[in-house]
């Protein structure tokens, strides 16, 4: 077998998904009604520490409409606390239960109390007003290392605020501090987001004789559907889960929900169907935030720039309980802690933290952006100490490309790189000379404009097992990916995916892949997602796995699929199976092109007519890919920017990004998850940030305060790319939804202190509002 | 509930008589009691422009009005804008340019975009940019956003050269 002559892989072919999605006529949760359903509206905790006193819910019950007010007490029969999944080998893991609705005490704003249930969206949310709670408020504590270092306590009977330790190194550290001639070290201070896609979440339970169908807004429907079976008691085959349309969800719908377990619950309960749907100010306040880390980072390097060690102290701030993966995200950046550098120790050190603030867990990159931040700001830090051009100061300790596959300090193996090529091309859009003569000129006009580079190389295609799972990190489930390809009687096909796309085009890019393994054209390839009632069990979408790992599952079954149509194409040409190509739409004979069959006609002969002697008759194959490594996209970005010095206000002037994310399966889905990507850590670097005051009020609970970019504040950006197959699957592909997010942080944040250089201003955290960047300027100006 | 008015509404182009209670929100009245679920709900602070749509011939944010503000308003929803076999230009941009992600933010778009090239035939990159400010899309960093918007705009009339 050959590959085929038809070539819709690496085509910007246009979306299969659009047609819904521009006309109006997509399901999102909030689309889909089921006769007889019931709404509901939870009762929600407007204290950040509090143990619960009372919970008269008289008023609410006697409202005509309303059918039932519950509490956590009511639902003393479930199975167990929702979910951490991550228990890794030694290491211990305060982990105090967190109930989808509170049991005696509230730990931060939003914990939910209790749910109301009727049978009208507003009535609902009247009644949960009627609930009459008294709290008694606890001391609470919101700064985490404040948190570390004693009482108050979020979860009293620990007797600590420390949720857990963990560490990550590789090499002499020490011996390589004793080596360096410049140690410098600065606080990074990376601060919480929200994840905030557009679309919140929402959940439609529905119980009937015995099975739950739940629709749910998730990443990941066969998790949920694991859990709502173990929560409730019930088995997991009478659970089903459907992920309709996903509006977004950038990691904030990978997640065990306790509104899913609630709305299951009361369905089972009630006898109705039981719906809820997150308002936006519910989506600030209880959906899960990311980032929030303080680290201590220390580089050392040599005179000639040599980088020798580097050690970084995390303190991780997990909000008030653990989630799904809460304490594993910060451990996820440790693997490409040393980024695309020949680091011999590199040492990272986390410690998590409790405090009454809303649990974190993976957002966009999931602690990647983290790493890379650090580390492409202590480069150009370190550039700064040494005297060395920060562009040099990178290209002396890249790992060069003939090293690949690459094991570094951190004792992962980097598939393949070149990081040297990405600059370069960088480089050719980017003229350097050109823009400190603007520079130059535009700071003798009182404009402050600034330059700023990060070269990144992250981790993701998450799996697999032997690493994520038990054995190895410590994710309770091994990371694989499955699919199913489905040759029907009329030569069309369904592909089922483990994965669960929302919004990356996965069902266009699988499409291509799956169209020129059999000969036909994309648009006769439908792929199914997001329904654990179909297809085999999958992992779902997140962590940029679901090409290189779903992706590659489906080019598997569709090789299973294309051997025994071979078989069948070799028997009905009495030809031998080795013989048989795909080409121009057809199974033919290798050497004699017109004798051939179509896909059309071999599913014909596999459904309707008579498969050779000892074949099953049918067609079609199911794979389960868990492949040997990750994959490590890599790229080198440029953003330059003007402050204004007067304001403190910073505006991104160009952003430049070349990527290297292995061969392209779509083109059009890839630039559009950089462009994405981009806007999101730029959206983190300038203006994002969830804030909570000293009482733990969350002072950003809305789209007002909640700062993100509109198309006002955002450029066009320039893309172009550099391509490096990754060795650890067939396509050659490696993923590309975060690397955008990963990279841009830094960028901007080293352009921004190389506009202020000349005002002394030499290092500064994010956000880079206009309050502190005008503030870090009139500081280095008083000094 | 006893407390309701009756609204009459011009919706794509049918008229339609509902029962609301007065606070009813005109984005739940298209969406929960017309079945209109193209207009989406993206916040709760008018913050977002998922749920745009046209109040006669005008790009409103319909969670920020009320069903019975809107009697006797001809309303345009995404629906009513072009269908599966009659796009609207900005619905064909949108998909030829890649304007979109998860979607959920595209009818807003689409709206907003619709009333201003109405009103602007030939935005500027700026003018675009400036115009959907009131439009929060999370995916595509509007980069591709505002080739479509261009891109239609072409496609609608042709600069006279
Ligand atoms: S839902 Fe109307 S502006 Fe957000
Ligand atoms: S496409 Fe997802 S919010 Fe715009």
């Amino acid at each position: 077998m050959s590959a085929t002559t038809e070539r819709h892989v690496g085509q910007p072919l246009r979306r299969k998904e659009d047609p819904r999605l521009i006309t109006g006529k997509a399901r999102y949760i909030d689309d889909i009604a089921l006769p007889g359903t019931l709404w509901a509206a939870f009762v929600r905790s407007p204290e950040a520490h509090a143990r619960i006193v009372s919970i008269d819910a008289g008023a609410a019950r006697a409202r005509p409409g309303v059918h039932a007010v519950y509490t956590g007490a009511d639902m003393a029969d479930i199975g167990g606390p929702l979910p951490l999944a991550w228990a890794p080998p030694g290491v211990q893991v305060n982990n105090p239960p967190h109930w989808p609705l509170a049991r005696a005490s509230v730990k931060h704003v939003g914990d939910p109390v209790a749910v109301v249930i009727g049978d009208d969206r507003y009535a609902v949310v009247d009644a949960a007003e009627d609930v009459v709670v008294e709290y008694d408020p606890l001391p609470v504590v919101t700064d985490p290392e404040q948190a570390l270092a004693g009482a108050p306590f979020v979860h009293p009977e620990l007797g600590t605020n420390q949720v857990h330790q963990w560490t990550l190194a590789g090499g002499e550290l020490e011996a390589g501090f004793a080596e360096a001639e410049v140690t410098i070290e600065r606080r990074v201070v990376n601060h919480r987001i929200a994840g905030a896609p557009i679309e919140p979440r929402g959940v439609l339970a529905d119980y009937r004789a015995g099975t739950i169908t739940l629709y749910s807004s998730t990443q990941v429907p066969h998790f949920v559907r694991l859990f709502v079976a173990l929560l409730l008691g019930t088995s997991e085959e009478k659970v089903r889960v459907i992920a309709p349309e996903v509006g977004g969800g950038f990691g904030s719908k990978l997640q065990i929900y306790g509104e899913e377990i609630v709305a299951c619950w009361a369905s089972r309960r009630l006898g109705r169907p039981v719906k809820w749907v997150e308002t936006r100010s519910e989506n600030m306040a209880v959906t899960h935030q990311g980032r929030d880390q303080i680290a201590t980072v220390r580089m050392g390097a040599r005179r000639d720039g040599k980088i020798t060690a580097y050690h970084v102290q995390i303190v991780a701030d997990l909000g008030a309980y653990n989630m799904l993966l809460t304490p594993l995200i910060p451990s996820l950046g440790a693997f490409v802690m040393g980024g695309c550098y020949r680091i011999p120790a590199v040492r990272t050190d986390i410690t998590g933290v409790f405090t009454n603030k809303c649990p974190t867990d993976a957002i966009r990159g999931a602690g990647r952006p983290e790493a890379t931040h650090m580390i492409e700001v202590m480069m150009d830090q370190m550039a700064r100490e040494l005297g060395i051009d920060r562009l040099e100061l990178r290209r002396r300790n890249f790992i060069p490309k003939e090293d690949f596959p690459a094991a570094v300090a951190t004792g992962v193996v980097y598939d393949s790189g070149d990081y040297h090529a990405s600059l370069d091309k960088l480089l050719e859009h980017v003229d350097l000379d050109a823009f400190r003569q603007e520079q130059a000129r535009l700071r003798e006009q009182g404009v402050h404009r600034g330059i700023g580079f990060s070269t990144y190389t992250e981790i993701c295609g998450l799996a697999p097992s032997r690493i994520t799972g038990p054995a190895g990190v410590g994710v309770g489930a091994g990371l694989w990916e499955s699919a199913l390809v489905r040759v029907h009687n009329t030569g069309a096909v369904t592909v089922y995916t483990g994965t669960s796309p929302h919004g990356q085009g996965l069902e266009t890019a699988f499409a291509q892949i799956v169209a020129d393994r059999l000969g036909v054209d994309p648009s006769v390839v439908e792929v199914i997602h997001g329904d654990t009632g179909t297809g085999p069990e999958g992992r779902g979408t997140y962590g940029s796995r679901s090409l290189a790992n779903g992706g590659e599952a489906i080019v598997k079954a569709t090789d299973k699929v294309v051997a025994k149509a071979a078989k069948i194409v070799a028997a009905e040409l009495e030809a031998a199976p080795e013989d048989i190509v795909v080409r121009d739409g057809k199974f033919s004979v290798k050497g004699s092109p017109d004798k051939g069959m179509t896909l059309a006609e071999i599913a014909g002969v596999a459904y309707i007519g008579a498969v050779p002697e000892g074949m099953e008759p049918g067609l079609e194959e199911t794979t389960f890919n868990d492949p040997e490594n990750f994959v490590f996209p890599f790229g080198a970005h440029a953003c330059i920017v003007d402050v204004d010095v007067a304001t403190g206000k910073v505006d991104v002037v160009r952003y430049v990004a070349v990527d290297d994310c292995g061969n392209p399966v779509n083109p059009l889905l890839i630039a559009g998850q950089i462009h994405g990507g981009i806007a999101y850590g730029i959206g983190q670097a300038l203006y994002e940030h969830v804030v909570y005051d000293d009482d733990g009020q969350l002072v950003t609970g809305s789209f007002v305060n909640y700062a993100l970019p509109t198309a006002a504040e955002l450029p066009s950006f320039e893309l172009d790319h550099t391509v490096t197959p990754s060795p650890v699957n067939a396509l050659g592909v490696k993923g590309v939804g975060e690397a955008g997010t990963i990279a841009a942080t830094p960028a901007v944040t080293n352009a921004v202190v190389d506009a202020l250089e000349p005002l002394g201003v030499h290092y500064i955290n994010m956000p880079l509002t206009p309050m502190r960047v005008w503030r870090a300027i009139e500081e280095a100006q008083a000094r | 509930m006893s407390n309701r008015v009756t609204v009459t509404l011009t919706v794509n182009g049918s008229e339609h008589e509902i029962e609301v209670e007065p606070r009813r929100l005109l984005v739940h009245a298209l969406r929960d009691d017309l079945g209109l679920t193209g207009t989406h709900v993206g916040c709760d602070t008018s913050s977002c422009g998922a749920c745009t749509v046209h109040l006669d011939g005008l790009a409103v944010k319909s969670c920020t009005i009320l069903a019975a503000q809107a009697e006797g308003a001809q309303i345009t929803t995404i629906e009513g804008l072009g269908g599966e076999h009659s796009l609207h230009p900005l619905q064909e941009a949108f998909w030829n340019e890649h304007g979109l992600q998860c979607g959920y933010c595209t009818p807003g778009m689409i709206m907003a975009a619709a009333a201003l090239l109405e009103e602007n035939p030939h935005p500027s990159e700026a003018e675009v940019r400036r115009a959907l400010d009131g439009n929060l899309c999370r995916c595509t960093g509007y980069h591709n956003i505002v080739r479509a918007v261009q891109s239609a705009a072409q496609a609608q009339a042709p600069v006279a050269s």
